[in-house]
């Protein structure tokens, strides 16, 4: 039996609505007591003093590249970065190779997470091989443990088949994410339109292939009361729809990545391949709409899309880098630096978008900081400031366009079945 | 001589004014050595310039190749055909190689816009950029703006109009960044659907009818448009495109003045411009070749002999 005294946490749980400085004793990965002055013999001790504990993280949308691209990332690795940026859980998008169309898969991705520290939630493919053409076995990769459906890195652009997918889903209550983009307006292109992609010259994405598509997604979701949820939202139009959407109490969410509410498409000047992700890095307009959905509660969620790719693919050319970028490490930092010191978020709302509502959209526990409770828990620490080293990510990957830069807020270290992981 | 504040030539964005003005006054100097019986001068002897070419290219090619022989410096060819490009390796392993055979300059034209930053900032020779994607076209920018301040003496103020295929085309920005940066007042025409997104912000005037483009400008430079493209991508046909944008000598005389006409070429002709205007009194299309060549001998001595 171990047990771990936690001493002096700042705990703050919007679900029992906690905010309060206590100590917690946890056994066997049960919290037994939350009090003041709590004393233990053989209690692992920890002095929390200065540091918040949180319900634990889940990051809804991160890519683990296993089975297929484990040079790329692997589930073990993936785990890895996730506990270091805070995270206890996390749902894997199914753009593997096989990918997750099937309830083989799913097992083979359980097994190689089972007795990880970090809970990893498969995401199943809408459609077969994510080819758009025919829908994936859903009651099976639901009975096999997927906790949504998503053919993202590609959109459901066949309506039909959309239709379909919208209808079938929602007898399993569970969402199909989408990757919105029109793939016909998207093809070739390696930026953001504007003003900064003609001063380029590389070629443009407008951002009618994401407006567009959550409109047009939007009207199916209220036609067949389906459960819809947006990956990566980056436009101030894909806003306005969700927030219209929302008003008239469809069942759509969304979430932001970090990278769209930091950095704007000013960053790709220089060509550096680290600033390329899809969606691309859009104007400021965008960004600030992205804050305010965050603050309105228009976007439910902050998720990475943890992309990790080799080296060696991205230090290429601009437009033939693959898109994406790993978040893991450095979201909760990007977070509290842009929208909890700039107070777009309270700290409460912060953690509903890193915790809470990701839990609820994926149908997973929710988790409460009380006695009788297992112990499910992000440390982190709000004020420390530190300089971004990829050198020194848990990550595979080093393709993160924050090196370098100076964060406020990191992830002191997570707890979940009974084990403790810290950052450092 | 003064020298450049840049170290590399990747475009004229940002180029300062004063560099420019260097470039475009050293390349008096070596126009005439264009006429002298012996068009050699030993200014790069010793030195070894590398043509990476990993796009189709004659006319730069050459220009280029010549421009560095007449400097005598050593030169070496390297076009996509006869590369290691198609056996899948890297382009920063392919220059990296390249520089460790001991190179000086690399002037290199590929078809992915920002490949010339991206290899500078991890090689350590000198970059000269010979056109990138859609991105820029430095030289032929540099030898544009000399062949209108031939005709005109100066480019302040002067009113330079750019017609055809502006969104894919890096003679477009070079241009535009150089002109706006040397005073002129810069316009682009074209179907709306080849003129590339907030193109107004660049500081260009935006023109859809060719008729009000023509009574604006003192010069034209008109694009080439790429037969190749798509076609009906981005205009219904070519027929159309000639009847609408394609530059004749009536419309020319309809703007009441004498524009001068620049075209980077190849021309195609009877498409954007009718042999008439190419071959006619005010154009400078066969001077802009000749110009070229003067223009590339003066980066290659400027940014060659540039102290490190």
């Amino acid at each position: 039996m171990t047990s771990y005294l936690f001493k002096n946490a700042h705990i703050v749980d919007p679900v029992t609505g906690t905010d309060t400085q206590k100590d917690i004793l946890i056994v066997d990965g049960v919290i037994e007591r939350i009090d003041e002055g709590i004393v233990s013999d053989d209690a692992i001790l920890l002095d929390l003093a200065g540091k918040t504990v949180t319900p634990g993280f889940c990051d809804m949308h991160v890519h683990f590249r296993e089975p297929g691209f484990e040079y790329k990332e692997d589930i073990r690795s993936g785990a890895a970065a996730a506990a270091a940026g805070g995270f206890t859980a996390v749902a894997c998008m199914p753009n593997t190779d096989p990918p997750i169309d099937n309830a083989s898969v799913v097992t083979l991705i359980l097994q190689k997470a089972h007795g990880l520290t970090v809970d990893v939630y498969p995401i199943g493919c809408v459609t077969k091989a994510r080819r758009g053409e025919s829908l994936a076995p859903m009651v099976e990769l639901r009975e096999a443990g997927v906790v949504a459906f998503s053919d993202d890195g590609s959109p459901v652009h066949n309506t039909k088949l959309l239709r379909t997918a919208l209808e079938y889903a929602s007898m399993l209550d569970v969402p199909i994410i989408q990757h919105a983009e029109d793939p016909l307006l998207f093809v070739g292109g390696a930026m953001n339109e504007s003003v900064v992609s003609t001063e380029l010259g590389l070629p443009p994405i407008s951002r009618l292939a994401e407006d567009t598509v959550v409109r047009r997604d939007i009207a199916f979701t209220e036609y067949v009361n389906g459960k819809y949820h947006l990956a990566h939202m980056s436009t101030a139009g894909a806003a306005d729809a969700v927030r219209e959407a929302k008003l008239r109490g469809l069942r759509v969410t969304s979430e932001v990545a970090p990278h769209h509410f930091s950095l704007t498409d000013e960053s790709v000047r220089g060509y550096d391949s680290n600033f390329k992700m899809n969606p691309p890095l859009r104007t400021a307009d965008d960004v600030r709409a992205m804050k305010e959905a965050l603050r309105d509660g228009i976007a439910d969620v902050i998720a990475t899309d943890h992309a990790p790719h080799a080296m060696d693919e991205k230090d290429v050319e601009f437009v033939y880098a693959p898109f994406g970028i790993i978040g893991l490490e450095t979201a909760l930092g990007l977070a509290v630096t842009e929208l909890l010191l700039q107070e777009w978020l309270t700290l409460p709302q912060l953690i509903e978008k890193f915790s809470t509502n990701p839990r609820r959209i994926l149908g997973l526990e929710q988790l409460r900081i009380e006695a009788g409770a297992q112990a499910n828990l992000s440390i982190i620490d709000l004020g420390v400031q530190w300089t971004v080293d990829v050198t020194r990510f848990r990550s595979k990957a080093r393709n993160s366009p924050f090196h370098g830069r100076v964060l406020t807020g990191k992830a002191f270290g997570i707890f979940n079945k009974g084990r403790m992981i810290l950052s450092e | 001589m003064s020298s450049l504040s840049i170290q590399h030539l990747l475009g004229l964005h940002e180029v300062p004014r004063e560099d420019i003005q260097l470039i475009l006054d050293s390349t008096d100097t070596f126009l005439e050595i264009l006429d002298r019986p012996i068009k050699k001068v030993p200014t790069l002897q010793g030195k070894t310039v590398v043509n990476l070419f990993f796009e189709n290219s004659t006319r730069t090619r050459i220009s280029f190749e010549l421009a560095e022989r007449r400097l005598s410096a050593d030169v070496v060819n390297f076009a996509t055909s006869s590369s290691s490009v198609s056996k899948g390796e890297t382009l920063l392993d392919t220059a990296r190689n390249i520089e460790a055979m001991k190179v000086d300059i690399v002037v290199m034209r590929h078809s992915a816009a920002g490949s010339g930053h991206f290899l500078s900032t991890r090689c350590t020779s000198k970059f000269i950029n010979a056109g990138d994607g859609a991105h820029e076209h430095p030289t032929q920018g540099l030898l544009d703006m000399f062949s209108i301040r031939q005709k005109f003496g100066t480019l302040e103020g002067l009113r330079v109009c750019i017609i055809g295929d502006i969104a894919h085309s890096r003679v477009a920005r070079s241009n535009i960044y150089g002109l706006i940066t040397m005073g002129a007042e810069v316009a682009v025409c074209g179907p709306p659907s080849m003129i590339p997104f907030d193109m107004e912000k660049l500081g260009v005037r935006v023109f859809t009818s060719l008729p009000d483009a023509l009574r604006f400008s003192d010069a034209i430079n008109v694009l080439r448009i790429q037969l190749e493209r798509d076609a009906g991508a981005d205009f219904p046909s070519l027929r159309e495109y000639r009847n609408t944008f394609g530059i004749t000598r009536e419309r020319l005389d309809a703007a009441g003045k004498d524009i001068t006409v620049l075209h980077p070429g190849p021309i195609n002709r009877g498409v954007e411009i009718e042999s008439e205007v190419a071959d006619g009194p005010y154009s400078v299309i066969l001077p802009q070749v000749t110009n070229g060549v003067a223009i590339r001998m003066a980066v290659l001595y400027l940014i060659g002999t540039k102290a490190e």
